[in-house]
C-alpha cells in the first residue's frame, strides 16, 4: 500500500480494495518502524489520524467521492493544527498547541485527507538542510549520512521513504523544490498569493508560499486543487479562479517554448547535473517542445537581495515570540528585558538568531536604504527579467540545485556556503512566479532534480509539463533502498 | 561593512536576543561573513528603479465593518505561560 | 529676554468603528480583560491583518473636512519595538505614505480672533493594549482588548503659539471629529489623546528650540496647565545656563509638573518598513466623491449659515455651532418657535447655566428642544412674560411637563385684559394716594425714579402676571392724570 501514489490510492479506495482506516493504520505502523532512521516526524498524531480515516470511510459509505477522501498526508510543522503541537521546528514553540487550523489544513481536511502528523523542518523555515531543527536533523532516505534538503526536509524524507504518499511544505527560497530535488520527488511552489497563508507561520511574508510535495506531478495537482484558492482572511491572497489542474495535465507539449538561461550554466554547477538538465531538454524536445537560449542577467544578484529581504521580514515576524502570551518562557525572569532576551535566546536556535540579527541590522537607521531598499530594487530587476523572458518562452528550465545532497554537518560552520545552494530557486520567490522541481536522474546513486518556472498563475502549465515528462521517464518511480 | 562588537551588541538588544559573552566573537565573525555576501548588492546599478515590495502589484482589499469575533479568552489563555484574572502577567513594567 | 513658545500637537483619535482596524473584534469600551482579543489581536503565529473599510472612510472624512490632500495610494508600515502591550512586537502604522496629507483647521480664540493652524498629516494605525500595574505580586497585568482599535493620528504643524491656542485647537479637533461622527471624543475614556511638543525660542529667532514631548494629556484643562508648566520649566532651565533635552515627559496633574519618562529614554530605532502582509490602499476618486457627499454640514459652514439665515451675531453663531448637538438643539428650538434670537438667548443663557450646574451634556438636557421652543412661543404670543418664563423653564427642568401644562396648572397666564389691569392699577393707586400726589408734584427726573415703585406694586398686586408693557403704558397714563 505504501508504494501507491495519491492517484492510485484514490482509485483503490473507490474500488474498495482497502479502507482509509486500514491504509492509515498500515502507514502508522510503517512510520513507527522506519522513521527513527529518518527523524522526519516531529509529532505523529495516531489517534486523530485513525479518527479522521474512519470519518473518511463513513463519508465514502454515504456516497461521497473526491480524489483526496481518505488520502493519508502529513503537514509541515509550520501549519497550525488546532489542539496539536505546531512547533516550526523550534524550542520556542515546543509547547505551542495551535488554537486554530490553518486554511491549508482546513481545506485538505474538508476534502477528506487524513493527517498522520506534523513534519520536521528547519527552524522557522530557515535553512536548506533540515539540520537546524530543535528536534534534530532529518536524514535523506537515499543516503542516511546526507541531508534531505530544507526547510521542508521532513516532508520530503517522509514522502521519499514512502511513509506518506504526499505532504504539505512551504517555499520561501526553495524550501519545497530543493528538498524535492535531493530526494527524488516532485515539489511545487505556487504563484505568490495562490495558496492562503492564514495559519502558515510566517518566515518572510512577501516570499512564503505553501505547496505540495509528492512523488508525481499528478499527485501535486490533486493536492494543489484542494490547497489553493482565495481566502478572505489573507490580504495577500489573490481572488482568481482556480484552474482545473487535473485536466491541464493531459495537454500535449507540442509547440511548448522552453527557455534555457545562459546564466544557469556557469561554474559552480556540477557538470553532471548540467548533463541531467540537457537530457531532460532532449525528452521535452521529443515531446514536441522547442528550446531557446534566454538571459536572466540579474540572477547573480538574487542571493544578496534574498538574504536581506527574508531576514528583514523575519526579524519583524518573529518579534511576537516573546514569552508573554504563548510559547517558551524562560525561568524566573528578573525583569521585562530579561524575560524577552532569555526567552528568545534560549528559545531560538543559532541560524534563526543570526537571521534575526541580519534582518534587524538591514532595517536599522542608516542602513535601510543601502540594504532593504536596495534589495527591493534588485527584486524588481529580477521580476523584470522574467517578464521579459516570458515574452519569448512559455517555461524556463534549469537545474534545481547546483550540487547534490551534501553530507550531514558539512556546511554547519559556514552558513554562507549553504545560502549559495539556493541560487536557482530564490529568483522565483523574489518575483512571485510558480516553480516546480521534478526528478531527472541519478548521479552516484543520489537524485537530481530539474526545475521549471512559469509566468504568474500558470501552475497548470508546470504540472502539465512535469506530468508529460513523467509519462516518458521512470526517474520518479524509483524508491530508495531499504524503504 | 564589517561590524564591531559593540554594534553586534546594539543589534542584539534591538532584537531582544540575549548574547553570550563567549559566543560574541564567533557571532560577530559569522555575521560579518553574511554581510560580506549581501554587500555585493552595492555593485548593482539600480538608478531609476522602483523598489518591489510585493511580487503581485495589486491593492489592499477592504473588509466590511462588522463584529465577527466572539470571546474565546479561555481557549486562547489555556496556552499562556502566566495568566491571572484574565490578564497576561509580565514582570513589572516601569513607566 | 523675550521668549516665544512653539507648540505642535499630535492627537490620537480612536475611530468609532464597530470592529477593529485589522480584525473583526468588537471595540466596545469597558469589557472584561481579553474578552475582545481575537487571534489576530493577540498576534498569534500565522495570523494576518485585513483592513476595515470604515476606518478608511472615516479617515477620508477627516481629510476632506480639513481640506487636505488625500493620497491616491497609502501604505501601512511596521513600527518595530518591544513592549508587553504590543503583541506582535510591532505596531502597524503609516510612515512615508499616510492616508491624509497637508490640511488646516481655523480656530477661534477667546478674544474672537481666528488663526489658521496647519495640519501636517493624519494617518491610520492600530492601538496597543493596556498594562495594569496594581499588584500581581510585583508583576503587571496586560489587557489586549484595546489592541487593534483603529486610531487616526493627527499631527499639527508647529504653528501654535500659546497654551490657550493649543486648547482652542484641541477643542476644535474634538468638535470636528464628533461632528463627523468618527470619534466620540471622550478624553476620560481615552478616545482622544493628546501629545504636546513644546519648545521655546528667543523672540525673533527663526530656528526652533529643542522640544520636549508631553505624552498623553487627557483633558483640556491639563493641556493648558501642562504646557504652561513646561514652557516655564524650559525658560528657567535655559536662563540658568542649561539646555533643553529632547525627551518624553509625563504631566502629573496632582503635582502640576512634568517629569521625564525614564524607561523611554533609550533611543528607539523603530526600523519602519512597509508591512508585507498588507497591500497599498488605493483611494479612487469615486470613493472620495461618495465620502464627500456623506459629510455633514461642517462647523464653519454652519456658523456662516446661522449668521446668514438667522441673522445671529458671529459670537452667537460660533457658540451655537461649537458642537453638532448644540447646533441641532438650537435649530430644533428655532423650528418650533420661529424666533432665532430668542432661541439663541435661551440656549446660551438659561439652558447653558442649567446644564453646567448639573454637569450635563446637551443631549442629556431635562428640557427638550420641543419644550423650550413651545415655551418661547408663549412668550412671543404674550401668554407669559419673560420673567414668568424663567419659572416655567425651571418647572420644565424639574420634569413638570410642557410649558402649556405648567402655565395651566400654576395659573401663570399673563394678564393682558386691559380692563382687569386698569382695575388693578386703580386699586394700587388708590392704596398709594400719597405717593401719587408726590409723583404728580415732582419733575421729570424724580418721576422716573418713583415710577419703578408703582410698577413694583402693580406686579405684586398681580402676582407678576400682569403684562409688563401694558402695565407701564396704562400706569403712565393714569399717573399723568
Amino acid at each position: 500500500m505504501h508504494q501507491l501514489t495519491l492517484a492510485e490510492i484514490a482509485r483503490a479506495l473507490a474500488a474498495k480494495q482497502f479502507s482509509a482506516e486500514e491504509l492509515t493504520r498500515s502507514l502508522l505502523t510503517r512510520i513507527g518502524q522506519l522513521d527513527p532512521q529518518l527523524n522526519s516526524f516531529i509529532t505523529v498524531t495516531e489517534e486523530q489520524a485513525v479518527a479522521q480515516a474512519k470519518a473518511a470511510d463513513a463519508r465514502r459509505a454515504n456516497g461521497e467521492g473526491g480524489a483526496l477522501l481518505g488520502a493519508p498526508i502529513g503537514h509541515k510543522d509550520l501549519f497550525c493544527t488546532q489542539g496539536i503541537r505546531t512547533s516550526c521546528g523550534s524550542r520556542i514553540l515546543d509547547n505551542f498547541e495551535a488554537p486554530y487550523d490553518a486554511t491549508v489544513v482546513d481545506r485538505l481536511a474538508a476534502a477528506g485527507a487524513v493527517s498522520l502528523g506534523k513534519l520536521n523542518m528547519d527552524e522557522f523555515a530557515m535553512g536548506s538542510a533540515n539540520e537546524s531543527s530543535y528536534y534534530g536533523a532529518v536524514k535523506n532516505p537515499w543516503d542516511l549520512s546526507r541531508v534531505p534538503g530544507g526547510s521542508s526536509g521532513g516532508s520530503a524524507a517522509a514522502v521519499a521513504a514512502r511513509l506518506l504518499p504526499a505532504a504539505t511544505g512551504s517555499d520561501t527560497g526553495g524550501s519545497i523544490r530543493q528538498p524535492a530535488a535531493l530526494t527524488n520527488l516532485t515539489g511545487l511552489k505556487p504563484t505568490y498569493g495562490r495558496v492562503s497563508r492564514w495559519g502558515m507561520i510566517a518566515y518572510a511574508s512577501s516570499l512564503d508560499q505553501g505547496g505540495p510535495i509528492a512523488r508525481t506531478a499528478e499527485d501535486c495537482a490533486l493536492m494543489l486543487g484542494a490547497m489553493a484558492g482565495f481566502d478572505t482572511k489573507d490580504s495577500t491572497s489573490v481572488d482568481q479562479p482556480l484552474d482545473d489542474y487535473l485536466t491541464a495535465l493531459t495537454k500535449p507539449l507540442t509547440g511548448l517554448r522552453v527557455g534555457l538561461p545562459k546564466e544557469y550554466f556557469g561554474e559552480g554547477l556540477d557538470s553532471k547535473i548540467a548533463d541531467a538538465v540537457m537530457a531532460a531538454v532532449e525528452e521535452l524536445k521529443k515531446l514536441g517542445a522547442t528550446v531557446k537560449d534566454i538571459s536572466l542577467p540579474n540572477m547573480q544578484h538574487a542571493i544578496p537581495s534574498y538574504y536581506v529581504i527574508a531576514p528583514a521580514e523575519a526579524s519583524s515576524n518573529l518579534s511576537r515570540f516573546d514569552g508573554v502570551r504563548f510559547g517558551y518562557r524562560c525561568d524566573n525572569p528578573a525583569d521585562l528585558t530579561d524575560l524577552y532576551k532569555r526567552s528568545r535566546a534560549e528559545g531560538f536556535g543559532d541560524e534563526v538568531r543570526r537571521r534575526i540579527m541580519v534582518g534587524t541590522y538591514a532595517l536599522s537607521a542608516g542602513y535601510y536604504d543601502a540594504y532593504y531598499l536596495k534589495a527591493q530594487k534588485i527584486r524588481r530587476l529580477i521580476k523584470n527579467d522574467f517578464v521579459s523572458a516570458f515574452e519569448d518562452v512559455d517555461v524556463i528550465l534549469g537545474p534545481t540545485t547546483p550540487n547534490l545532497a551534501w553530507k550531514l554537518g558539512e556546511k554547519n560552520n559556514d552558513p554562507v556556503s549553504a545560502y549559495l545552494e539556493d541560487i536557482y530557486t530564490i529568483t522565483a520567490n523574489l518575483a512571485g512566479i510558480p516553480g516546480i522541481s521534478m526528478p531527472a536522474g541519478f548521479i552516484d546513486g543520489l537524485p537530481v532534480g530539474v526545475q521549471l518556472l512559469a509566468p504568474y498563475f500558470q501552475e497548470g502549465r508546470l504540472l502539465n509539463v512535469a506530468h508529460q515528462y513523467q509519462q516518458v521517464t521512470e526517474w520518479h518511480k524509483q524508491a530508495p533502498s531499504g524503504f | 561593512m564589517a561590524l564591531e562588537r559593540s554594534e553586534v551588541e546594539k543589534i542584539a538588544h534591538l532584537a531582544r536576543l540575549g548574547l553570550n559573552e563567549d559566543d560574541l566573537p564567533r557571532t560577530t565573525e559569522t555575521l560579518n561573513n553574511i554581510l560580506g555576501l549581501i554587500d555585493r548588492m552595492q555593485a548593482v546599478d539600480t538608478t531609476g528603479i522602483d523598489p518591489l515590495a510585493h511580487p503581485l502589484e495589486t491593492s489592499q482589499r477592504l473588509r466590511a465593518d462588522a463584529v465577527t469575533e466572539t470571546n474565546q479568552r479561555d481557549a486562547y489563555q489555556a496556552i499562556a505561560p502566566a495568566v491571572e484574572d484574565g490578564l497576561y502577567l509580565v514582570p513589572r513594567v516601569i513607566e | 529676554m523675550q521668549w516665544e513658545t512653539v507648540i505642535g500637537l499630535e492627537i490620537h483619535a480612536q475611530l468609532a468603528t464597530q470592529s477593529k482596524i485589522f480584525s473583526g473584534s468588537a471595540t466596545t469600551f469597558g469589557a472584561e480583560p481579553n474578552t475582545q482579543a481575537s487571534l489576530v489581536d493577540l498576534g498569534m503565529p500565522g495570523t494576518l491583518p485585513v483592513l476595515n473599510a470604515e476606518a478608511v472612510r472615516m479617515a477620508c472624512k477627516f481629510g476632506l473636512a480639513i481640506d487636505a490632500e488625500i493620497a491616491e495610494r497609502n501604505v501601512f508600515a511596521r513600527k518595530n519595538y518591544f513592549y508587553p502591550d504590543l503583541p506582535k512586537g510591532y505596531q502597524t502604522s503609516q510612515m512615508d505614505h499616510p492616508i491624509v496629507g497637508k490640511g488646516y483647521l481655523d480656530i477661534t480664540l477667546e478674544d474672537g480672533t481666528t488663526r489658521r493652524i496647519g495640519i501636517t498629516r493624519a494617518h491610520l494605525e492600530e492601538d496597543a493594549g493596556k498594562s495594569l500595574h496594581e499588584d500581581f505580586q510585583g508583576m503587571s497585568g496586560i489587557d489586549l482588548n484595546r489592541a487593534g482599535t483603529p486610531l487616526l493620528e493627527i499631527v499639527s504643524e508647529p504653528d501654535i503659539r500659546s497654551a490657550k491656542e493649543a486648547v482652542a485647537y484641541v477643542k476644535a479637533i474634538h468638535a470636528l471629529v464628533r461632528y463627523l461622527g468618527i470619534c466620540d471624543g471622550n478624553m476620560a475614556e481615552g478616545s482622544l489623546r493628546c501629545d504636546c511638543n513644546v519648545s521655546v525660542r528667543p523672540k525673533g529667532q527663526a530656528e526652533f528650540g529643542t522640544r520636549a514631548e508631553i505624552k498623553n494629556v487627557n483633558s483640556f484643562r491639563f493641556i493648558e496647565k501642562a504646557i504652561n508648566h513646561e514652557v516655564q520649566r524650559q525658560i528657567e532651565l535655559i536662563e540658568d545656563g542649561g539646555k533643553v533635552v529632547q525627551e518624553t515627559r509625563l504631566y502629573d496633574p496632582n503635582k502640576d509638573e512634568t517629569r521625564s519618562m525614564r524607561s523611554k529614554e533609550e533611543a528607539n530605532d523603530y526600523r519602519y518598513f512597509p508591512c508585507p502582509d498588507l497591500l497599498p490602499v488605493v483611494i479612487e476618486q469615486s470613493f472620495l466623491d461618495e465620502v464627500r457627499a456623506s459629510l455633514p454640514e461642517l462647523p464653519v459652514e454652519k456658523r456662516e449659515r446661522f449668521e446668514r439665515e438667522f441673522g445671529l451675531s458671529s459670537y452667537d453663531a460660533n457658540v451655537l455651532a461649537a458642537s453638532r448637538e448644540t447646533a441641532d438643539y438650537f435649530e430644533a428650538v428655532q423650528k418650533v418657535c420661529g424666533d432665532a434670537k430668542l432661541a439663541a438667548n435661551w440656549v446660551m443663557g438659561e439652558l447653558s447655566s442649567l446644564l453646567n450646574k448639573d454637569g450635563l451634556e446637551i443631549d442629556q438636557s431635562p428640557v427638550s428642544a420641543e419644550q423650550l421652543g413651545g415655551m418661547i412661543l408663549r412668550i412671543k404670543d404674550n401668554t407669559i412674560s419673560g420673567k414668568i418664563a424663567k419659572m416655567v423653564f425651571e418647572a420644565m427642568a424639574a420634569g413638570e411637563g410642557t410649558a402649556d401644562e405648567i402655565i395651566e396648572k400654576k395659573g401663570l397666564k399673563q394678564v393682558t385684559d386691559t380692563g382687569a389691569i386698569e382695575k388693578m392699577l386703580d386699586e394700587v393707586l388708590a392704596a398709594n394716594a400719597e405717593q401719587v400726589e408726590q409723583y404728580r408734584a415732582s419733575d421729570e427726573a424724580k418721576r422716573g425714579k418713583m415710577f419703578g415703585f408703582f410698577v413694583g406694586q402693580a406686579m405684586k398686586a398681580s402676582k407678576g402676571k400682569a403684562n409688563p408693557a401694558q402695565v407701564n403704558q396704562l400706569l403712565k397714563s393714569k399717573l399723568e392724570g
